[in-house]
């Protein structure tokens, strides 16, 4: 909401000296955001000036400049000098001249200057220049415009160029603030001012009687939600104005502050009373109507031209105003262009209704159309205004545009009554913490116009103005309370909150995880969720949709991170970082059978316990822990030679996160269609495979404009951290030496060494300690087909030193479970 | 029996073997010419042990002072070369840690630095405060349903806000899937399913349909604060965002409450922070989102607001980590760049 101070001060008083300042912070006590100024950046000397006499001259560049002789007054010089390229000016114009000295919008500094040989002793504006308006075609010329003001005037005054207007955000549950009305019963309650009304001013100076007669009917055959859509309709009729005079300059001056364009005397005045007392008006060529107006809600395929030309297929939740033809108007959105007021208009019907914000609100959205009026009736427009508004504009009507108020007309519906609210006495106190005397309390709720009235010595009824339907219960009444009397009362206190239990074991043990991934190296990185088709399905999980996606290629929600992570790589790479280590913690969606519900339970109180169970089938949403690595792990340096990341990176970080959850990470060969067919680990905690390690498919890493090697894990972290190990059957430490030995074996190059290593453990029985793969040897000495793998082996009993002989019995035992599995046989 | 004049011979003898044992030790240079000139000195076949081994030809009367001006001779060699020994052993030690000498400014570099993101770092250091105060740290899911994400926070089902033009809703929308658009709906979960007294905090991620620019991201981080009791008051509420301010922005860190609007809270506020280390000095910074949970929010979850009362606040983590570091553009929070993670190390 802009608010042109000049229009403010209509109503209660504002400081002369720095007063878009003081504006924003008094409003900003009382809950409007500031947003910025407008205006105000012209400097005089700017002047009404009369074009004597001009002469043309071409130039070389094809252009012909005016070299005009102008009268700005005794006072500015008399008679000056100026160039100007435009031609569509004649002798005896008044124009707005800037003289030297002046500066326009944007710091642009008037001077004397030499142009086309002549000394241009000032400039005739524009009102693009003069930040009027868009018009550049020409010089701005006074008397079409109707606008009066004799030679040697102050133009800025004239125009309403020293004006300013403050602009503040205005929270959807305060419609009344979207109005002068509502803005300077604001400033008044805040500085502690007296106010008048300005819709009792329009009422008591309306010149006419009620009016009556004219043939309307409110119809709703389908409330949305149990409203009804329109509650009260006003009419007013005025005749025999003139719609092509000119608005006055005061007007379009404070229309233009308060953002709205000009547009003719009719419409700017409708557009005035909107702004003035926060009621949309429509108004009708009366001439173009046909019969009475019957509001009502769209019939299937019913269709509207509407004011911008555009034909529109209507809703049957649309609510419409119809004549005899069908519709003429999208109630509270915008009109229809069949009976828009125009250049012939003499008799004009003024519309001024109380629409439902909710059916209007969906209106605006069905048609993308948000007007200033549907605006205002989305966020409530008091329903006891529409008469008074109707009433002003009337007589603006008979004041600006000549005509005279018709006592046709009608009145219909009814202003609701309010509900008053019962509030114990102290009870802001009770929720604020503050100090606030009843009488404070009382003052601020009587100063935003509700009337209290004591129920007995504990409690009070409050009820709101008709202005105010946001507020139904006592805490809405404290908030009103707090804002007028003042926020910075409200103290500082530190709640004690009763004693905690720390964090969660899931959530202490995904800060390790995170933690023990940086600290070997890897930096964290974090990826927006939003992924293309291909990239949702790489890991074959069914992906999550999104309606209504911020970019249409990537609609679908991520099932694994690395695919989010490959960009994130390129980006790097792209900028110069080939080393790369990344990992990410982060949620995967995967869609399930049955997500979500057809109905949305009511919220005014707690749904049953089924109600609620439902509301939880949604998307499987695990963490996930993933990790890129691509480029050197080490590189090269001085007695060290470079080491590439690969397969081993990846595996040991997926290892360490297992350690960090305390659990061992067994891992086998796997295979996945986007990870290279010989290098892919299937990772696993028991027997559920909770990730997968590998090097990407070259295929996919070119597609992703990656180099052929990069090694990555993604792991399944919600379900290892449910499978972390809960306590520990710790061993005794053993004091006693361990004794070691070395086992070498011969096996089938196709068996996993894993495997292998398995089947010694197994055969090894409990006096192995750790056992460890040291050697994988093929060639020479072996058979074709053959490989050699050799073991480091320790054993230790817990309770005595063990001779050289139980160690090679126990080392035999597990070449034996070997050999059964395997066909492993001793090297020798 | 010796004459004196063998006595003589004797003690000049042993003199002239050590001397010449002492030359030897003296002039050893390695521990090895120490070992030689030992066994060629004081070894067996040496000068000192063959008169040693004479002693068995003198007369009884005589042998003990014989043997004792032998032993002497020995006992000074002994010395000298164990004296000797502790001087080449230094020595050699010396030369060899001399050998090992590197450039410790040209060491290989083995891992890289790594890093957590200032982000999660900024969560939970967040976080941590509230812990410390006996709060916990509650979640919920960022795919949620539209009931939590707005009905049970008392947003009107014609709100503006659950229009598409903010919210991501999961297709098919009349399916009743959003990603949260805050962490609010964690309040709600907390209040249905703990037990009260309830405080809490809530971070994570939130969704909104925001084109990217350099003070907005669709996908950005909140933290949600909530806490219902009985008698929890607005002073309770500016008390607690006070205490994190501080610790957040140092000691002469306030909060600032302007009235607002919020469909979840009742009185509503805006909360700014003074900000003492803000680049071109101190001044307001708008933090965050606050108020008093609004008697629908309670009812909706089964709390009576009748005996009960709470507060709740939420702020842009990104926000905050902002203006802590003067950061100008929130798109390097996103974009995964190394170097932005990496200047952080693992301190926030």
């Amino acid at each position: 909401m802009r608010i042109p101070l000049s229009w403010l001060r209509e109503h209660v008083d504002v400081p002369a000296d720095d007063a878009a300042d003081w504006l924003h912070a008094t409003l900003v006590r009382v809950g409007f955001e500031e947003e910025t100024v407008h205006g105000g950046e012209l400097r005089g000397p700017i002047v009404v000036g009369r074009v004597l006499s001009f002469v043309e001259e071409p130039q070389k560049n094809g252009k012909t400049i005016r070299y005009a002789q102008v009268d700005v007054g005794e006072a500015n010089g008399g008679v000056r000098g100026i160039v100007c390229g435009a031609l569509n000016f004649v002798e005896g114009d008044r124009v707005v001249v800037t003289l030297p000295g002046a500066a326009l919008p944007g710091g642009f500094e008037i001077a004397a200057r030499k142009t086309y040989g002549h000394v241009s002793d000032g400039m005739i504006a524009s009102e693009r220049e003069l930040g009027l308006g868009d018009d550049h075609d020409g010089i701005m010329r006074l008397d079409p415009l109707g606008i009066p003001g004799e030679v040697g005037a102050d133009a800025l005054a004239l125009l309403g160029l020293d004006d300013q207007a403050v602009e503040i955000n205005v929270t959807p549950d305060r419609g009344y603030a979207l109005s002068i009305r509502g803005i300077a019963r604001e400033v008044a309650s805040a500085t502690g001012q007296a106010f008048v009304d300005p819709a009792d001013t329009a009422r008591a100076a309306v010149d006419a009687g009620p009016a009556s007669g004219f043939p309307l009917e409110l119809r709703d055959d389908a409330p949305i939600r149990g409203r009804a859509g329109c509650t009260r309709f006003v009419v007013r009729v005025v005749r025999g104005i003139d719609p092509t005079r000119a608005t006055p300059s005061w007007m379009a001056s404070r229309l233009r502050l308060a953002g709205i364009r000009s547009i003719s005397l009719p419409v700017d005045i409708t557009n005035y009373v909107m702004l003035e007392l926060g009621q949309p008006i429509h108004g009708y060529d009366l001439a173009k109507l046909r019969g009475g107006i019957v509001v009502r809600r769209a019939q299937p395929g019913e269709r509207l031209t509407t004011l911008d030309d555009v034909d529109r297929a209507l809703s049957p939740e649309d609510l419409l105003i119809t004549d005899d033809r069908g519709a003429i108007g999208l109630a509270g959105v915008m009109g229809g262009a069949e009976t828009e007021i125009d250049a012939t208009t003499t008799d004009v019907l003024i519309e001024s209704a109380t629409f439902d914000g909710v059916t209007i609100g969906r209106s605006a959205r069905r048609h993308k159309l948000f007007s200033e009026a549907s605006k205002r009736y989305e966020r409530g427009v008091d329903p006891a205004v529409a008469d008074a508004a109707a009433a002003r504009v009337a007589q603006l009507l008979v004041d600006l545009a000549g005509g005279t108020i018709d006592a046709l007309g009608a009145d219909q519906g009814e202003v609701p009554a309010m509900r008053p609210i019962t509030i114990g006495v102290g009870f802001w106190n009770a929720l604020l913490g503050t100090d606030y005397r009843v009488e404070e309390a009382r003052g601020a709720l009587e100063r935003i116009g509700a009337v209290v009235v004591e129920q007995g010595a504990d409690a009070w009824t409050v009820t709101p103005p008709t202005w105010r339907r946001d507020l139904v219960d006592r805490e809405g009444l404290v908030e009103e309370i707090a804002r007028i009397v003042g926020f910075d009362r409200i103290p500082s206190v530190l709640p004690v909150a009763p004693p905690g239990r720390g964090y969660t074991r899931a959530q202490r043990l995904r800060r390790r995880v995170a933690d023990a991934l940086a600290s070997a190296g890897l930096t964290e990185v974090l990826v927006a969720p939003f992924a293309t088709e291909r990239q949702a399905r790489m890991t074959g999980a069914e992906p999550v949709r999104l309606e209504n996606p911020l970019d249409g290629e990537r609609p679908w929600l991520r099932t694994a991170l690395l695919p989010g992570m490959l960009d994130t790589a390129h980006r790097n790479l792209g900028r110069g970082l080939t080393d790369l280590a990344l990992f990410e913690l982060g949620r995967v969606f995967v869609a399930v059978d049955g997500q979500g519900t057809d109905e949305l339970p009511a919220a005014d109180a707690r749904p049953a316990d089924d109600v609620l169970a439902a509301l939880d089938a949604l998307p499987a949403q695990p963490d996930h822990a993933a990790v890129l690595l691509v480029g050197e792990r080490v590189r090269k340096q001085p007695g060290t030679a470079a080491a590439r990341y690969g397969l081993a990176d990846a595996i040991e970080a997926a290892e360490r996160v297992a350690r960090t959850l305390g659990l061992e990470l067994d891992v086998r060969q796997g295979q996945r269609e986007w990870l290279h067919p010989g290098r892919t680990a299937e990772l696993l905690v028991g027997d559920e495979v909770v990730g997968v390690a590998g090097e990407l498919l070259p295929q996919v890493a070119a597609d992703a404009d990656l180099p052929r090697v990069v090694a990555v894990a993604e792991l399944d972290l919600t379900a290892m951290i449910a499978r972390a190990r809960v306590g520990l059957d710790t061993a005794r430490i053993a004091p006693v030496p361990a004794a070691t030995q070395d086992l070498s074996l011969v096996v089938p190059i196709g068996v996993p060494a894993g495997e292998v290593q398995r089947a010694v453990r197994d055969g090894a029985g409990t006096l192995l300690e750790h056992i460890a793969l040291v050697d994988d040897y093929r060639g020479q000495g072996l058979g074709e087909g053959e490989k050699s793998l050799t073991f480091a082996l320790r054993f230790r009993a817990p309770d005595r030193t063990l001779t050289a002989a139980e160690a090679s019995e126990a080392k035999l035992a597990g070449l034996r479970v070997a050999t059964d599995r395997h066909g492993a046989r001793l090297r020798e | 029996m010796p004459t004196p004049d063998e006595n003589a011979d004797l003690g000049a003898r042993v003199d002239a073997a050590v001397a010449a044992a002492l030359a030897a030790i003296e002039a050893a240079q390695t521990t090895a010419d120490l070992q030689a000139a030992k066994a060629a000195h004081n070894g067996q076949g040496s000068e000192l042990a063959g008169l040693n081994a004479s002693l068995r030809d003198i007369a009884p009367e005589q042998r003990k002072a014989a043997g004792q001006t032998i032993g002497a001779g020995r006992g000074r060699v002994a010395e000298a070369i164990a004296a000797r020994q502790q001087e080449l052993a230094a020595a050699e030690e010396a030369a060899q840690l001399e050998a090992e000498r590197v450039d410790v400014t040209a060491l290989p570099r083995i891992r890289t630095a790594g890093g957590r993101h200032p982000l999660t770092m900024l969560m939970d250091e967040m976080s941590d405060v509230f812990v410390g105060m006996g709060w916990e740290v509650a979640e919920g899911p960022e795919l949620e349903h539209e009931w939590y994400n707005f009905d049970a926070l008392n947003v009107d089902p014609d709100h503006p806000a659950r229009s598409e033009s903010d919210t991501f809703y999961v297709a098919p929308a009349d399916r009743h899937m959003v990603l949260r658009t805050q962490t609010s709906p964690v309040q709600a979960r907390s209040l249905l399913t703990r037990e009260l007294p309830v405080y809490i905090v809530a971070p994570g991620r939130v969704y909104r349909t925001d084109d990217i620019d350099a003070t907005h991201l669709p996908v950005f981080t909140q933290m949600e604060g909530l806490a219902v009791d009985k008698g929890i008051t607005m002073a309770n509420l500016r008390g607690t965002l006070e205490h994190l301010a501080r610790i957040m922005f140092g000691d002469e860190a306030r909060i600032r409450l302007r009235p607002n609007y919020f469909p979840f809270t009742e009185p509503s506020a805006e909360m700014d922070v003074w900000h003492p280390g803000m680049r071109g000095g101190p001044r307001w910074v708008e933090w965050g989102g606050c108020g008093m949970v609004n008697p629908n929010v309670l009812r909706a979850a089964g709390v009576d607001p009748e005996v009960y009362s709470g507060f709740a606040f939420g702020m842009g983590v990104e926000r905050t980590l902002q203006f802590r570091y003067q950061l100008d553009d929130m798109r390097d929070m996103i974009e995964g760049d190394v170097r932005f993670t990496e200047q952080f190390g693992m301190v926030i």
